[in-house]
């Protein structure tokens, strides 16, 4: 299950950020995001916890949502991960 | 083109709205009611592309805007969702609509209108407030204060709020979070293909989802 999770995430962050497939597919752990895609600002970033909670089917609380677990695509993925543990 | 239409007033008395509209007083008429907030600016490239089509389609339609919102001059503070019904349903009577056609969270505007709706994407009211709450938490975080979603939801209920820079009174974030899409035909965003542009931090357009979409309404009004 741990590829869908993955799948899901680039395809939400392709959606979210109106990114292309290849460049999503060539993210790895070390990606930078938050700081780094300059379409994911604070605003899209309130559109992609959404979307992620919608698709993913868990709850991210306001104390959840931090710097670090926006900071590189494995982060988030391992954020995405322990939610759905 | 644009046309005004009368829409009642959250005070009593009539204001003056405008809406685009493609009328060539043909057989099938579908008044389209807009995404709120921020979703109608993301949407409304989709929308009116969609209706353009609808029109070299033979269908007339009506894009109305929804007080306080877009072009109108009404307050948006003093407006509650039963106001936005009030004006759809002043709407819908106006341009005499044989369908509606509800984009994202419009379709909570609709109630009672004994027409055939069609919702693309429909979303309830309490998602769409969690959503402006979480923009607001992370905007206030980053500048240095915080906030909850929970608090900023007890404080809307109180006493109204502002959130990504809507300023809606208590009574419109009661109706929101009460609000849930009511009977209408759905179609999904599966259904048009491709990512929903409400999704996007930046407004955008799409010709095959626009393309999609008015050939999905087209085949539901039976046109």
């Amino acid at each position: 299950m741990t590829i869908d999770i993955d799948q899901s995430l680039r395809q939400i962050l392709a959606d979210v950020l109106g990114l292309s497939a290849e460049q999503v597919a060539g993210f790895d752990g070390e990606t930078g995001l938050f700081g780094h895609l300059p379409q994911l600002d604070s605003m899209s970033v309130a559109g992609l916890l959404t979307e992620m909670e919608d698709r993913l089917g868990f709850i991210i609380d306001d104390d959840e949502i931090d710097g670090e677990m926006l900071e590189t695509y494995g982060a988030l993925l391992a954020f995405a991960r322990a939610k759905l543990g | 083109m644009i046309a005004t239409w009368p829409c009642p007033a959250s005070g009593g008395g009539e204001a003056s709205e405008y809406a685009f509209v493609q009328d060539r007083a043909r057989r099938f008429r579908v008044l389209v009611v807009p995404a709120l907030f921020d979703e109608a600016n993301r949407l409304r490239r989709l929308t009116v592309a969609a209706m353009r089509l609808l029109d070299r389609a033979g269908l007339d339609c009506f894009l109305p805007d929804l007080p306080g919102s877009n072009e109108s001059l009404q307050v948006l503070e003093a407006q509650t969702l039963d106001d936005w019904r009030a004006a759809v349903a002043a709407a819908a009577r106006h341009f005499r609509a044989s369908h509606v056609l509800a984009v994202r969270g419009g379709v909570l505007a609709c109630a009672g209108l004994g027409l055939p709706v069609l919702a693309y994407a429909p979303v309830g009211g309490a998602s769409i407030l969690r959503q402006m709450m979480r923009m607001r938490v992370l905007a206030s975080r980053e500048a240095g204060q915080e906030e909850t979603t929970a608090g900023l939801l007890e404080r809307g209920l109180a006493e109204g709020i502002e959130l990504a820079g809507y300023r809606l009174s208590a009574a419109m974030v009661a109706g929101l979070q009460a609000a849930e899409p009511g009977p209408a035909t759905v179609i999904a965003q599966g259904d048009i293909g491709g990512a929903g542009l409400w999704l996007r931090a930046e407004p955008g357009e799409d010709a095959a989802q626009a393309a999609a979409l008015a050939a999905r309404i087209t085949a539901e009004c039976g046109a």
